[in-house]
This record gives structure tokens, sequence and C-alpha cells, in this order.
């Protein structure tokens, strides 16, 4: 089961959106997926069609009286799950810190998982906390939508930067430019520069379409209602580029510390 | 994650069926047709049917860009995998792994998974609806084609819940029950679709199991019997030629070994010469089978037995392996050969004739046909059953530590004798008591079958060695390997050995020699 993360620090970045259309593409490649919308405001869910509640929630799944898996929704797509958000995740913190090893919570709940689903994927609300913390000591790669502008890099660098302070196995990142603006020249000019400098960035980039933001209103990922969009076309190739990473190491998934994923692809590890 | 499917049949026009249902939905659904496919089903199970007799059934189902395998478990539910284009047949480990493998590959085991049924099915589903638009259950209208069926089988309508919407699929199912043209389905999709194709489930067992009464003539009981075993040979000589799994052929030869006892063993019973005429046929093919059956045995171990190297490394095995591939490979085209072969032919056709003849009640050529071809077959059974003890008796109690491997060797071949009449003659026993011998018997005959496939095997080893030293290639690793191999043989059959003394005296107790008793008498009577 390999767990992947869209994660950063910011809201607003298009997290959710890659979640929600990289676990669709993982699925009609046949893998068995699961998407757990880790995010109180439930936007994955949303898009979905389903009911934003866990019956006990987010209590009862962290303590044990809840199996996930009893609180997992089919989605309307073949091979593809939900498991929904909840209002009370808002308080996740707070039972995850009441727990033993508080930071392990969420990898110990996807352990039973591993024999049903192939491919997780973790949509993370923004922030750094006690929940994205343990989003990053579970997943096998966080996919950092980034934004191009002046501090995206810093964010980025936060991130890593956070990711390498871990003992142990910690994630590989790999961070894509997303909601991509043609028109501005600072855009554009990230996009063309920052490549060339740094080797935990993906190829594809994301643009910023009002075809994108329609998923809120079709409620459906973009490539079933826009299949050969250049936007469906964007996320296809991100899906390819996170799907052919070599797996090595990591908490399943990894580069070495201080070293991207595309590197440790580029060395054949 | 299973699904619980909830099947129907539909009755009447399909069209209007299909509106009704649509219509009657609506009164708590949203409904919307999801289009329709065309989808072709393969069911699939082992020649011995051992899904079958778990409960269990497997579909190979393709629709257009999609291959799904699904296996629904004795419950009822449904666990389905999306997998690549496959062709059949294949092992369970050669399925791609996960869930469907993990359940169907211990209950197949060793055996192939083959096509039992087919269809090709015109299928259209339906979307049911939540307030949010979300699919909370799907209907699929399915009409089938079977393969080889000669009538149509009925329209079939099942509910596919989601995922943690069971509550809503059991709605849709109680609005659905009230339509006078959806009844449950009373038989799965498979049973129909066998029974189109003019199948039974379990049509195929390696069991002697024929219908014998003690005042039967025993020239026509032994005929029965024989054409029985006739037709497990026959049915497993193409899966045997075209190596399926090698379980064709172990039953082909256990049913030629049988063939083989029963012609020794009382065939005397049959009318003429046939049983003298007919054994040197049988004993060509028995030996025509053993070699091939003799490496599958050290195929089949292998990856066991390099486990369980101490000294050497399993990987020092290789050549070995390597080895028992091409000789196989070989044995298998020589094999076939001999199972394509006029003789073989005109010697199934030829017998088949000879024992219909002699099975048959109102023959004439029974009629006036002395010796013992019209003794009654429960006294033949209680004649050759007890002899073929007191032989056994005899051998076993000669046995003594300092005994060669051939008396061991001896004990065993009467052990498969009395083993193979008890199976014959098996309808004319009290079932229990018939259970209670043959179990003391096996037992003493997997002690027996220890020791001397240790022996065998030890030897075959030994043989290959030298043929591997001949052939010129066999670097000295392997050879030690083989050694250790050897000797590990060895010492299981020395185990084994210093067990006989202890099964022997179980299965010559008094409790034992009642339970022998009681046949013997119950079979004349």
């Amino acid at each position: 089961m390999k767990i992947y993360a869209t994660y950063n620090v910011k809201g607003g970045v298009g997290k959710t959106s890659a979640a929600v259309n990289l676990a669709y593409l993982a699925s009609r490649d046949g893998h068995a997926t699961l998407l757990w919308d880790l995010d109180p405001q439930a936007a994955a869910t949303f898009l979905f069609r389903v009911r934003p509640r866990v019956k006990g929630g987010g209590r009862a799944l962290v303590r044990g009286a809840r199996p996930l898996d009893e609180a997992i929704k089919g989605t309307d797509f073949a091979n593809l799950d939900l498991l929904p958000a909840d209002f009370t995740y808002r308080r996740m913190d707070l039972l995850l810190d009441a727990a033993k090893k508080p930071t392990r919570q969420i990898a110990r709940l996807l352990a039973p998982l591993a024999r049903e689903y192939d491919t997780v994927f973790l949509d993370c609300p923004p922030s750094i906390s006690l929940v994205s913390e343990n989003v990053l000591h579970t997943a096998d790669l966080l996919v950092v939508p980034l934004i191009p502008t002046t501090l995206c890099i810093r964010t980025l660098d936060q991130i890593t930067g956070f990711v390498d302070s871990f003992d142990g196995p910690r994630p590989a990142i790999l961070a894509f430019f997303s909601m991509v603006d043609s028109r501005k020249r600072l855009h554009r000019d990230i996009v063309e520069r920052l490549p060339g400098e740094r080797k935990d960035l993906a190829t594809a980039v994301v643009p910023a379409l009002s075809l994108v933001e329609q998923m809120a209103v079709r409620r459906a990922p973009l490539p079933v209602y826009a299949p050969r969009s250049k936007a469906a076309l964007c996320y296809r190739e991100l899906w390819r580029e996170i799907s052919t990473l070599p797996a090595a190491g990591g908490n399943h998934l990894s580069a070495p510390a201080g070293e991207s994923v595309a590197a440790a692809a580029h060395s054949g590890r | 994650m299973p699904v619980q499917l909830r099947e129907f049949m539909i009755e009447g026009a399909r069209p209007a069926a299909w509106n009704g249902m649509a219509d009657a939905l609506r009164s708590r659904f949203g409904v919307a047709a999801a289009g329709s496919r065309t989808v072709r089903r393969v069911w699939l199970d082992t020649f011995d049917w051992r899904l079958h007799r778990t409960g269990s059934t497997l579909e190979y189902v393709s629709g257009p860009g999609t291959h799904e395998l699904a296996l629904v478990t004795p419950d009822g539910a449904r666990v389905a995998a999306t997998v690549p284009p496959m062709t059949w047949p294949r092992v369970a480990s050669a399925v791609p792994a996960g869930l469907v493998r993990d359940l169907i590959a211990p209950i197949a085991g060793i055996r192939a998974l083959l096509p039992v049924a087919a269809s090709a099915s015109s299928q259209r589903t339906l979307r049911v609806l939540d307030g949010e638009g979300k699919t909370v259950a799907r209907l699929i209208l399915d009409n089938a084609s079977v393969r080889g069926a000669a009538a149509a089988i009925p329209a079939r309508l099942t509910i596919t819940p989601v995922r943690g919407y069971d509550a809503e699929a059991g709605r849709v199912e109680r609005i659905l029950a009230t339509l006078p043209s959806v009844t449950a389905a009373s038989r799965s999709a498979f049973d129909m679709a066998l029974g189109a194709a003019g199948r039974r489930p379990g049509d195929y067992s390696s069991q002697v199991d024929v219908a014998l009464t003690p005042s039967m003539p025993a020239g026509m009981a032994l005929a029965t019997i024989l054409i029985r075993l006739l037709d497990i040979i026959e049915a497993n000589a193409d899966g045997t030629v075209r190596d399926i799994d090698t379980e064709f052929l172990h039953d082909l030869r256990i049913a030629v070994r049988r063939t083989r006892a029963a012609l020794k063993l009382a065939g005397d019973a049959l009318p003429g010469d046939l049983g003298p005429r007919y054994a040197p046929e049988f004993r060509w093919l028995g030996q025509l089978t053993t070699p091939l059956r003799d490496l599958d045995v050290h195929l089949l171990g292998f990856a066991e037995a390099a486990a369980n190297l101490v000294t050497a490394s399993p990987a020092d095995l290789a050549p070995l392996h390597e080895t028992l591939i091409r000789y196989r490979a070989a044995e298998r085209r020589r094999l076939a050969r001999g199972l394509r072969s006029a003789r073989f032919t005109s010697l199934a056709s030829q017998w088949r004739a000879a024992l219909e003849e002699s099975a048959a009640p109102s023959r004439r050529a029974m009629l006036g046909r002395g010796g013992r071809t019209q003794i009654p077959v429960g006294d033949l059974a209680a004649a050759r059953i007890g002899r073929a003890h007191r032989r056994l008796t005899r051998t076993g109690r000669a046995i003594t530590a300092a005994s060669p491997e051939e008396d061991l060797h001896l004990v065993r071949k009467r052990g498969k004798e009395l083993r193979y009449l008890l199976e014959f003659f098996a309808a004319l026993h009290d079932p229990v008591t018939h259970r209670g011998a043959v179990r003391e018997l096996k037992q003493l005959q997997d002690c027996l079958g220890e020791i001397q496939d240790g022996h065998v095997q030890r030897e075959a080893i030994r043989s290959l060695a030298a043929r591997m030293v001949a052939e010129g290639v066999t670097p000295a690793p392997a050879l030690l390997a083989m050694g250790e191999l050897a000797a590990q043989l060895d010492a299981a059959a020395s185990e084994a050995r210093d067990d006989f003394g202890k099964r022997f005296a179980q299965f010559t107790s008094d409790r034992n020699a009642r339970r022998i008793a009681s046949l013997t008498k119950a079979a004349a009577a």
C-alpha cells in the first residue's frame, strides 16, 4: 500500500483538487484506492457527494471504537473509496495528543487497510499541527502544490526542513506548480526558472483554469467531465510522475534525507 | 471490501420491466441510466470443482476496456479485483496478487483454474441516487446467452450496493420486491449458465463411487467399476496432454493403477480372457506415465526440500531444478505422444466396448459364462478383501529391524491392494465401519509411503546426479547440495521406518480386525 499526502502549510493552493484528481486517476489505473479527507472543511467529501459525517466522529476512529473500514464510503467510481471528513476533525489534534505515540496514530489506523488498498491519498488540512505531523510520518510521498510566488519556495523549504528533522523514516517530497496563471509574469518566471534550480519539482504544471474550479459545481473529478482538457492532461502527467517514482526506503517510498525523489529516481534507487 | 449482492429474475417484457423498476424507485430515489455494454463472463473452477465444493464462485468478467476477477464467497459476498487481460487456464499463483488471489489460492492449491462455463451478456445499468446525487446502489440488468446452450436463460437483475450505503440498497430491494415482474433468484447465474450448457457442478470426481448391490453378478459389478476407472482415465487424458496442471496426470495414473489392481485381484470375474488380454496394455500405460510423475513429485516438493537444506544453500540446487525442468519437458512430450497414439485410443475404445458388453445385464453374452462371472459381487468382495487383508498382515508381521527395503515395499504393495479393493466395493459396506478401516489402513500406508518415497527419491537424486555429471556441466556446490538432499530423504525414510511397528500394531489391532471381519461378512450378506 502506497500512501500519498497532498500537503501544504498554506490553504487554497489546490491540495484537494490534486488529491481528488490523483486518487481518481490512480483508481482508473486499476489501483484499489482510498482517499481520506482529513480536512474538517470536507471539500473532497463534498466533491464526491458524500455526507461529511463519520459515526462517532474523529474520536471513535482514533480511539478504535469504530474501525476505519466501517466508516468508508464507496464513491461513484470503480476502485475508489472515500473516508469522509467530519466536523469533529477540527479537534483531531486534541484526540491524537491524548493517544499513545500521538504522531503515529494515522499510520496505525491505516495499517489494517493494507490488504485492501493499493493506494491511499491523504488530503490534509493546511497548517503545521499534530494531524500534519501524523501525515508526514505516515506518507511515503508528500505531494506539495505550490502557487508560483516568491514565498512558495520558502514554504517548500520549511516543509522539507520539518521533514528532515524527523528521526527514522521520513516521506519523500515532490512539489508541483499549481494554479499557474500564465498571464502573470511572476508565475511564468518562477515556473521557468525554478525547475533548473531544484530537483524536488515535478515536470507537470497545473494551470489555473475555470475548468478546475468547476469541480465544485460538477462535484466530480476533473477527468470525469473534461477528460481531454489541458488541466486533465496536466493531472494525468502529474500522476504518471508520481506513480513511476521508485519505491525505496523511507516510510515506504522515499529518498534519503535532503535528497529529492526526483534525484533518487534519477539515480535509479 | 466484499459487496453483498442481491439477485433477482426478471419476467415479462424486458424494456417494460426496466421502466417499471425505474418508476417505482423514483418514489424514494433519483434514478439515472448509466449506459449499456456487452460483457463476456467466464466462470472458473478447478477440474475437480474445488471452488464449488467450498460454495465459492469465481468469474472473469471482461467489458469494454475493463477486466475483473470476482469471487463470490459462500455467504454471498462478492470480492472483485481489476486485472489485466488474462487467458485461462492458469494456476492461482499466476493470478495478480491481491485479496481475490489470497482467497482462491488455498482452495485451488496446485490445480489450475479452468473455464467451466462462459456467456456473453448485454448489460444495462441504472444508478440509484440519494438527495446529493450520489450513487447509493446500481441495478444491473443482464441478458446473457450461454456458450453452448440451446435455450436462452432468463434476464437477471442484480442490485449492487455501494460501500457504506447498505441501508439504501435494502430500501431499493424492498421497493423492487413489490413489483410483480421481479422475483428473487432461486439459482445463481453460475448455476443457470452451467445448467444451460448441459453441465452439472461437481461432474468430475476421481473417486470410484459406483452403485453396487451384494447380489449383483461379479462380472457385471467389476465391469461397472472398470468403466468408471476408464471414464477417469479418459477425462484426464486431454489435461495431461495439454499439461494444464500436474493433477491430471496424477488422477489418470491412479485410475490406471486401480485398473491394474482390479485386473490382478479380481480379473478372473470378468468374462473370457479380458483380464489377461488387457493387463499388459495397462502395464504399458502405467509405465508410460511413471517418468513424468516422478519428475513432478520432485518439482512439487522442490521448494520445501531446498528450504530445509542446512549445510548447502537453496540456490545451490538451481542446476538440479533446471535439469528437472528440462527432463520434464522431454518426458512430457513422450507421454503426450503416447496418449495421442493409436495404441492408447484403441485401448480405450476396445476396453470400453468389452466392458460395456460385460456390464449389460441382459446380454446373452453373459449367460452361460461360467467361473466367477456370475457369483454375487458381495461374495467376491468378501473373499478378495479377506485374502488381501491376510496377505498384508502376513507380510507385515514378517518385517523386522533387519528387513531389507524390498520387504517393506512388498508390504506397501499389499496395503495398496487392500485399499483398492476397499474402494472398489465401498458401496457394499457399512459406511462407518468402512471409513474406520480405510482410516487405519491409510495411516499405515502413509508410513509405508514415506519409507518408500524416501528411498525411491534418494535413488532418483543419485541417478540424476550421475546423469548431470555425465552431461558435464554440474558445479560442485550443486552435487554437494544434492548429497545433502539425498541424506535428508534417507533420514526421513528412517524416521518413518521407526514408526512402522506402531502403525502396523494399530492396523492389526483387535478393533480393526473386527472392522475387517465385519466388512467381509457384510459384503457377503
